[in-house]
């Protein structure tokens, strides 16, 4: 869907500030690009919508070549969505969230039920907010204003530059919540760049961790983790290791260490997914003391010594068996 | 000299001409500001994307903006001529400066994200610039154009000078008839329209963004509407342009006189007599109301036309001298009537074109002259006394007075001594009534209609006749102030018309009466 090609590109200071990034987002893949200030991302996410043109290098967006095809229309395809929201002061939350529509020349009734299902859907009622504009908005607000108007003319692609990092931790959290189990999203290529690791770890199907304007590693959380490529892969992730080790492993990768012969619980409780990650089902058993674990229609109960005897087990087979595991 | 009457009695007599004169000023005001957004806001967009262009640009606009007005329109003449077409220039350049510079930063202070969020979203440089930055400069925009406007209200009041019309005509000619219902017949209209033009602009300022985004539209057709207000009141007479000064409008003695003695209806304009003569010379005028002894009638080669009706004061000029002085001094009268007689029109302009255009120093000038009549003598001693000699602040009197000083040395054994550069008339006669100067040389007719105000009855019986002012002012003077006419030199500086050499040999125009049987049988 996405595809960068050994791409350069150095300021006027003369210092690359990307070197030789090549890079390949499957369609409906979320990757996200994860790393400390100054290290390329946001310039490698700007080159794909060329608001920076690459000095060498080939960008392709859903096949076509970034630098030869007509960009306007091109980006008109393309969601983006901005740390400080970029929202017009002058147009209203209807209006921002239009505007793309508008460029496509879509009719007004089109537009307008767009604008409501996508409010609607971000939890703005258009009663109270179509007609206000952003400054009479909160920070959150302002953000999910941001994020409906990228996603108005359901483009496949949605380039997304630190889009919590202006909000305080708590909405951070709630809207990062939204953002997951947003139903637009479900089918569409995202790229987002963050330099918060949690964050990464959370939204991201695959990471890009960059340093220095090079790409370090790419693969799957877990593979970041399990399997560094490097030193610098290895000691960016030590301050939280566990947590994020938490995070990486689903339930389904630790099954075969689960105590399968305690019988399902009876009480009334949640069921977990496969796709669920350790953290999230150790979250849950802070408040129970067994839960439901669904594994292809069979129902495993699962407690939290049980849990972290499996993890445990995983991790020692990980370093055992090294790369072969196929996680990277 | 005459009756005032009151302000609102003023307005009324002068409703028809206030009104002109205002459309004309508002026409002035927005046809310059007009061509100013239509070149300045381009101008502002297009050195927002080439930077190395804006510090040029600016520099550039600022520098215009720092010209004296009255030069700019002095700069405009050799190259537009007279009227509209410069004034409007001058105003437009004047306008230029605040309206691309607020452009220029109105939109460079547009949050560079939402520029990006723009780009990013499809957007084309055209959808760019009419739908965020232009809307989001636009309260700055606007500021620039209020300041332009009041700036051009302002300045448009010296459009007067320049026969461009507009409230600078009262303003001016109030000022130089010393009248101040006609200062305030222009000072107040030009005032209120700043202020009011200031206070709506300020209003478009103050709406809703997105209200201002319907005035754009509405905008220019104002603009267009307040401009064409300049274009209504141009109907002429006749195919001969005449300039006259401000003062020379507003007098019996000027146009007024023209009118009613002469039944002279020739299209006029009013001109600044700083740049009267050179339009003549440079044909954007026909006629224009000079001072017949100017240095610029001969440095021009301008025709004094015969005021065959005698309609202007004679101006003659004569030594006043206080007669205590003369008593003291008996010797001192005939060395000062050496003179007498012997200055006609043309040698004083030829004078006055030496010092004012040649630039020659009035000493010399005077030494020269009196030297190629045999007057010059070799300076005596000088012990029996000190006389005093003043004179007025302009070309003649530096002349005379130096003159006098070189006769009263040569010829007596007393010593001169020169004031000059008295100021006006006021100053100068309060020195000889105080015994602060001893003479000076002072003319009939402002010896007649300034310092003894005489009744317009009187006035309009001796006023014809020059022989029977200067008896008329001999006398009073003698009576009231105990100081003396002695005989004139002979010329007289008086208001005239003046046309150029060649056109009025072609046209066979003389005198005022044959300029106006030509505007007759056009």
């Amino acid at each position: 869907m996405i595809k960068l090609e050994h791409v350069n590109k150095s300021f006027h200071n003369g210092k690359p500030a990307v070197s030789d990034i090549s890079l390949d987002v499957n369609t409906g893949e979320t990757l996200v690009l994860l790393g400390t200030s100054g290290s390329g991302k946001t310039t490698t996410l700007r080159m794909i919508n060329r608001l920076i043109a690459p000095d060498s290098g080939q960008i392709y967006v859903n096949g076509m070549n970034v630098n030869t095809h007509e960009i306007t229309s091109l980006r008109r395809t393309i969601g983006y969505v901005l740390q400080d929201n970029g929202l017009f002061p002058h147009y209203t939350v209807a209006e921002n969230i239009g505007i793309v529509p508008a460029l496509l020349k879509w009719d007004k009734k089109r537009i307008d039920d767009r604008i409501r299902t996508l409010m609607q859907k971000l939890h703005l009622p258009p009663g109270e907010y179509y007609n206000a504009y952003p400054q009479q908005l909160s920070g959150g607000q302002q953000q999910r204003v941001g994020l409906a108007r990228a996603l108005a003319a359901d483009p496949p692609v949605l380039l997304m530059d630190e889009p919590f990092g202006a909000l305080d931790p708590v909405t951070r959290a709630s809207v990062r919540k939204e953002f997951r189990s947003l139903d637009e999203i479900n089918n569409k290529t995202v790229i987002m760049v963050t330099h918060d690791v949690q964050e990464a770890f959370e939204l991201g199907d695959r990471i890009c961790l960059m340093d220095n304007g090079m790409v370090q590693q790419t693969g799957t959380p877990a593979a970041l983790l399990f399997s560094p490529a490097n030193d610098f892969v290895r000691a960016f992730f030590d301050d939280q290791r566990l947590l994020l080790e938490l995070k990486a492993v689903r339930l389904a990768d630790v099954r075969p260490w689960l105590d399968t012969n305690t019988p399902p619980s009876t009480a009334d409780t949640a069921v977990l997914q496969e796709e669920t990650s350790c953290w999230q089902a150790m979250e849950q058993l802070t408040m129970l003391s067994s839960l439901n674990y669904t594994n292809r229609g069979n129902l495993i109960s699962i407690d939290t010594s049980g849990l972290m005897h499996a993890f445990t087990q995983y991790k020692q087979t990980i370093s055992s068996n090294g790369r072969s595991t196929g996680l990277s | 000299m005459e009756d005032q009457p009151g302000f609102p009695e003023f307005i009324q007599q002068q409703a028809g001409k206030l009104l002109e004169q205002t459309l004309q000023h508002i026409g002035l005001t927005f046809i310059s500001l007009l061509i100013a957004v239509l070149i300045g806001v381009p101008l502002g967009i297009l050195i927002t994307r080439r930077k190395k262009l804006a510090g040029f640009v600016l520099g550039v606009a600022g520098i215009l903006q720092t010209i004296p007005s009255i030069a700019l329109l002095g700069f405009m003449i050799p190259l537009l001529g007279i009227g509209a077409k410069p004034a409007i220039v001058a105003l437009f350049l004047y306008a230029l400066l605040p309206i691309i510079r607020n452009t220029y930063t109105g939109i460079l202070q547009v949050d560079p994200t939402v520029i990006d969020a723009a780009t990013g979203m499809g957007m084309n440089q055209q959808q760019l610039l009419f739908k965020v930055q232009l809307p989001l400069a636009m309260p700055v925009l606007l500021a620039g154009i209020r300041t332009a406007t009041v700036i051009n209200v302002g300045v448009a009041t010296l459009a007067a000078y320049i026969a461009a019309g507009g409230l600078g005509e009262f303003i001016f000619g109030g000022i130089a008839l010393n009248n101040t219902n006609m200062i305030l017949a222009g000072a107040i209209p030009a005032a209120l329209l700043a202020i009011i033009f200031d206070a709506a602009v300020a209003r478009l300022q103050k709406l809703r963004i997105r209200s201002v985004k319907k005035t754009l539209y509405i905008l220019p057709f104002l603009l267009i509407i307040l401009s064409a207000f300049y274009l209504l009141p141009t109907a002429y007479g006749s195919s001969l342009v005449a300039g006259f000064t401000p003062e020379f409008m507003g007098r019996k003695d000027g146009n007024l006189g023209l009118k009613q003695v002469y039944g002279l209806n020739i299209r006029t304009v009013v001109i600044s007599d700083m740049i009267m003569y050179k339009a003549a010379y440079e044909k954007n005028l026909d006629v224009i109301s000079g001072s017949s002894t100017d240095g610029r009638v001969k440095a021009f080669d301008l025709l004094v036309l015969e005021d065959d009706k005698h309609i202007f004061p004679p101006y003659y000029a004569a030594p006043i001298v206080r007669q205590a002085t003369l008593d003291k001094y008996p010797e001192l009268g005939p060395a000062l009537n050496k003179l007498s007689g012997i200055i006609n029109d043309s040698i004083m302009t030829e004078l006055n074109y030496r010092v004012d255009h040649l630039k020659q120093d009035p000493a010399v000038v005077a030494s020269e002259f009196l030297k190629a009549k045999g007057l010059l003598h070799t300076a005596k001693q000088g012990t029996k006394g000190k006389v005093v000699i003043g004179a007025k602040i302009f070309g003649d009197g530096y002349i005379l007075a130096n003159m006098y000083k070189l006769l009263v040395n040569g010829y007596t054994e007393l010593e001169a001594v020169t004031k000059t550069g008295l100021g006006g008339t006021k100053i100068c006669f309060d020195a000889l009534t105080n015994g602060q100067i001893d003479l000076y040389p002072e003319y009939t007719g402002t010896g007649l209609l300034v310092i003894l105000q005489t009744d317009k009855s009187v006035v309009d019986t001796i006023i014809a006749d020059k022989q029977k002012v200067y008896d008329y002012v001999s006398t009073q003077f003698m009576q009231r102030y105990q100081i003396r006419w002695l005989p004139p030199i002979g010329f007289n500086n008086t208001y005239a018309l003046m046309m150029r050499r060649k056109q009025a040999a072609d046209l066979h125009i003389k005198s005022i009466s044959d300029l106006k049987e030509y505007l007759q049988h056009q």
